[in-house]
């Protein structure tokens, strides 16, 4: 593309991959040459990571080809993709908590083995460590569970960069920083230029965007699945970054018209470190940010403080939408009525007995509300799709007397028709006087709300009320470095 | 260097103070058992539980629980106590095919899914039934030289300190120093991460469900070796007791966090906390209880030491 004569490391070629009918890649073509540093950044579900595993092997696209160092490997996977020098530090701990630095060191790198190996393993991780973080008094025997989040994390950075035989060629660092403090983070992009310019390549996810302008010779923006901005790093500004994220479109269709909540009553109160939350009756109260930045975590602390600890309380302040369906929402074995009814049974029960009737008489009702697609309340839950088993869980928060409601991101891989019917029933409920507290990684979700907390590192910085909701404002105080 | 014990070392100190408690307890109540004699009576049916428990941890390192422990090992004694004596080839195959089961159990519940509680469940009657098949009625009789080899009495320490010792050496070497054993326990820690490095969860599985078989098969020899003859229900206690001694030695449900040498420990433990119940004439009615009893105290000392060092880590 440049005149460019040496050949790509790794190369993406139109590139597809989609999660059912959420498409996670739209034909991305993506070369990495060797002797550049390519920063990739885009918001929540821009398809970043998953380009990430189609470059490491974890996962193989459903159309297009990857080739490596010019040639298409036919069958590319983690072993392939290990060969030829990809390696990867992960977003998550990617290590074995249980095991010792040593072990994790044996586990990454196949070709140790034989005896003795735990001295060789010992030299390889120590002499990576040392390389990467200067003085960095991590001894190499201890146990990973053991460390700080920090250490594990300069571990595996180390980890990625150390050399068993086969030389890293390509290093993908997912956040890397996300758990350094500053002189760390700089000792490890310093390494990270010094790697580039001795001919290594890397790939550098950061949501700090600075540091990608900084580190990265080239900045591809990602969004949607798609690429849709590709320039030199000197090319780009912090400012002009966030714009190249932003989408277009804007979703002012589903925005409400902005209510008056200023004399409302509190509803509920949480302080912690950054801003106070509060949240007042008939508010729909949006979290946003970028995933994994405490959201979940403040949904959680503000159920802990408003529910019962070991005795149930008769009327609970708050309810609780999950949003990992198969994990904490759905009993899979029930069917779709007891599923609605098991956060409301004192309502339909007397003295202790399920009154049978009228337990089918609420289930009929709340399909009727919120139309569940099915012939029979009483099929398995599992029988229904996942935006009509979300719908259920709904109805089971909002079928209680609790006058909160926290969401937890409920909508991920819902159908757009399902997300409009419980946009709709969440606006109703709200002007009923109900309050809503909304964790979502969607934007056009977030614009739906009367106020919004964006988080970052685990902390609100900043609050944005009715016309200032804005992606472009939302997306600014989630990347740090540009907040107003 | 070391301010800090390390996590480690202090999953071992808990399991083998309580041994240690024990034993004094037992020598003060009987001093006669402080000889070559009263520790090998003391010790020597600790030596099956000891392998059975290795057996049974190899499984808890992959984050697997295995049911069928007791019946596995009475199976094996059975097949020890016919087969084995009289056509030794066949016996061998059997033992083989056994150990293969394992395997290929190991395979199955990682492909499918499945909880691996309910099928070694349902492979712990598969088990019984074909040792009911083997020996309707207690009988059989133990090879000469599993015979010779439990009863060898070597010079100064007994036979089952020896073999404990042994037992804990090689678990060791295999589960803790070796690259598989590394594997395994890293399957235990964090599979994604295995299977991110390029190796096969499947076959790291298939290995250690294949090493479990192989203790365990070495259990049921050692068993009959001690008791001269077999019965097909000899050995129904160890499903449990193999847990506990995994648990009493420091290893946990799931993560991987095994120890070798604590669940030998541990296994000695639950052999002698039986003895000392006995010395104590507490009736056999009430033993099971204050076995559980003794278990309950020793995990709850790890609890609160485990809260000490969280706080610890946490300033």
């Amino acid at each position: 593309m440049t005149g460019d004569r040496r050949k790509a490391v790794i190369e993406v070629d139109g590139a597809k991959v989609s999660f059912g009918a959420v498409k996670a890649l739209d034909g991305v073509t993506l070369s990495i040459m060797p002797g550049e540093c390519v920063g990739l950044v885009g918001h929540n579900g821009a398809g970043k990571s998953t380009i990430v595993s189609v470059i490491n092997g974890g996962l193989t696209p459903h159309q297009g080809t990857v080739s490596g160092d010019g040639e298409v490997v036919a069958n590319y996977g983690i072993n392939a993709a290990r060969t030829r020098g990809v390696r990867c530090v992960f977003q998550e701990l990617s290590l074995c908590p249980n095991l010792s630095i040593i072990e994790n060191t044996r586990i990454m790198h196949r070709t140790l083995g034989g005896f003795g190996w735990r001295k060789r393993a010992r030299q390889i991780i120590e002499k990576s460590l040392d390389t990467v973080f200067p003085n960095h008094g991590i001894a190499s025997d201890k146990t990973v569970g053991d460390l700080s989040i920090a250490e594990r994390q300069m571990v595996e950075i180390a980890m990625a960069f150390s050399d068993a035989g086969i030389a890293p060629r390509l290093v993908i660092l997912d956040e890397p920083t996300s758990s350094l403090d500053a002189s760390l983070a700089e000792q490890m992009l310093d390494h990270v230029r010094r790697f580039v310019a001795g001919g290594g390549a890397v790939v550098f996810i950061s949501h700090i965007l600075h540091e990608v302008l900084t580190t990265a010779s080239r900045i591809v923006v990602m969004k949607d699945g798609r690429i849709v901005a590709e320039r030199p790093a000197a090319a780009f500004s912090e400012h002009s970054l966030v714009e190249a994220m932003g989408s277009v479109v804007k979703g002012d269709a589903h925005r409400r018209r902005s209510r008056d909540l200023a004399d409302a009553p509190l509803a509920l109160e949480q302080s912690g470190r950054g801003m106070p939350f509060r949240a007042s009756r008939g508010e729909i109260v949006g979290l946003a940010g970028l995933a994994g930045h405490g959201q979940t975590g403040m949904l959680m602390a503000l159920h802990a403080a408003n529910s019962g600890d070991w005795l149930p309380r008769r009327d609970p302040l708050v309810t609780f939408v999950a949003g990992d369906r198969r994990l904490n929402g759905v009993f899979e074995l029930w069917s779709i009525l007891k599923n609605l009814s098991i956060a409301s049974l004192d309502g339909v029960a007397s003295r202790g007995v399920l009154d049978a009737g009228a337990e089918a008489g609420r289930g009929a009702e709340w399909k009727r509300r919120i139309e569940i697609r099915t012939q029979d309340m009483e099929n398995r839950i599992l029988s229904l799709s996942g935006g009509n088993q979300q719908k259920v869980l709904f109805a089971r928060a909002l079928s209680t007397r609790a006058p909160v409601v926290l969401m937890d991101d409920p909508m991920r891989g819902v159908d757009v028709g399902t997300k409009q019917e419980v946009y709709e029933i969440v606006r109703q409920e709200a002007e009923a006087g109900r309050t809503f507290v909304w964790y979502s990684t969607e934007m056009e979700e977030v614009c739906l709300c009367d106020r919004v907390y964006v988080f970052r590192e685990g902390a609100v910085v900043a609050e944005l009320t009715g016309e200032a909701i804005t992606e472009g404002n939302i997306l600014a105080a989630s990347f740090a470095g540009t907040a107003a | 260097m070391n301010r800090r014990i390390s996590a480690d070392a202090l999953r071992l100190a808990i399991p083998a103070l309580s041994l240690t408690v024990l034993l004094a307890a037992v020598f003060w109540l009987q001093p006669r058992a402080m000889s070559y004699v009263g520790l090998n009576l003391l010790f020597n049916l600790a030596v099956p539980i000891a392998l059975a428990t290795i057996a049974q941890m190899l499984i808890m390192s992959v984050n697997d629980l295995d049911l069928s422990m007791g019946t596995f090992v009475s199976f094996v004694a059975c097949v020890t106590a016919t087969f084995l004596r009289d056509a030794p080839l066949v016996g061998v195959l059997i033992l083989a095919g056994a150990v293969a089961v394992y395997s290929v159990l190991g395979v199955v519940i990682y492909l499918r899914n499945l909880p691996s509680i309910v099928v070694t469940l349902g492979m712990s009657f598969v088990w019984a039934g074909l040792a009911v098949l083997l020996l309707p009625s207690p009988g059989g009789q133990a090879p000469d030289w599993a015979r010779a080899l439990m009863t060898v009495k070597p010079p100064l320490v007994p036979m089952a300190i020896v073999a404990s010792i042994a037992i804990a050496i090689v678990a060791h070497l295999v589960v803790m120093r070796s690259s598989l054993g590394v594997l395994i326990r890293g399957v235990g820690g964090n599979q994604r991460s295995v299977e991110r490095a390029g190796w096969s969860v499947v076959a790291t599985r298939a290995a250690a469900y294949g090493l479990a078989g192989i203790f365990a098969v070495l259990a049921g020899i050692a068993l009959v070796g001690l008791t001269t003859s077999a019965d097909a229900n000899i050995a129904l206690r160890y499903t449990l007791l193999s847990i506990a001694g995994v648990i009493l030695g420091g290893g946990e449900f799931i993560g991987g966090r095994v120890s070798p040498v604590g669940a030998v420990i541990g296994a000695l433990t639950l052999t002698l906390a039986g003895s000392f119940l006995s010395f104590l004439r507490i009736s056999p009615d009430w033993q099971i209880g204050a076995q559980g009893a003794i278990l309950i105290v020793v995990l709850a000392l790890r609890l609160l030491l485990r809260r000490v060092e969280i706080r610890e880590k946490g300033r």
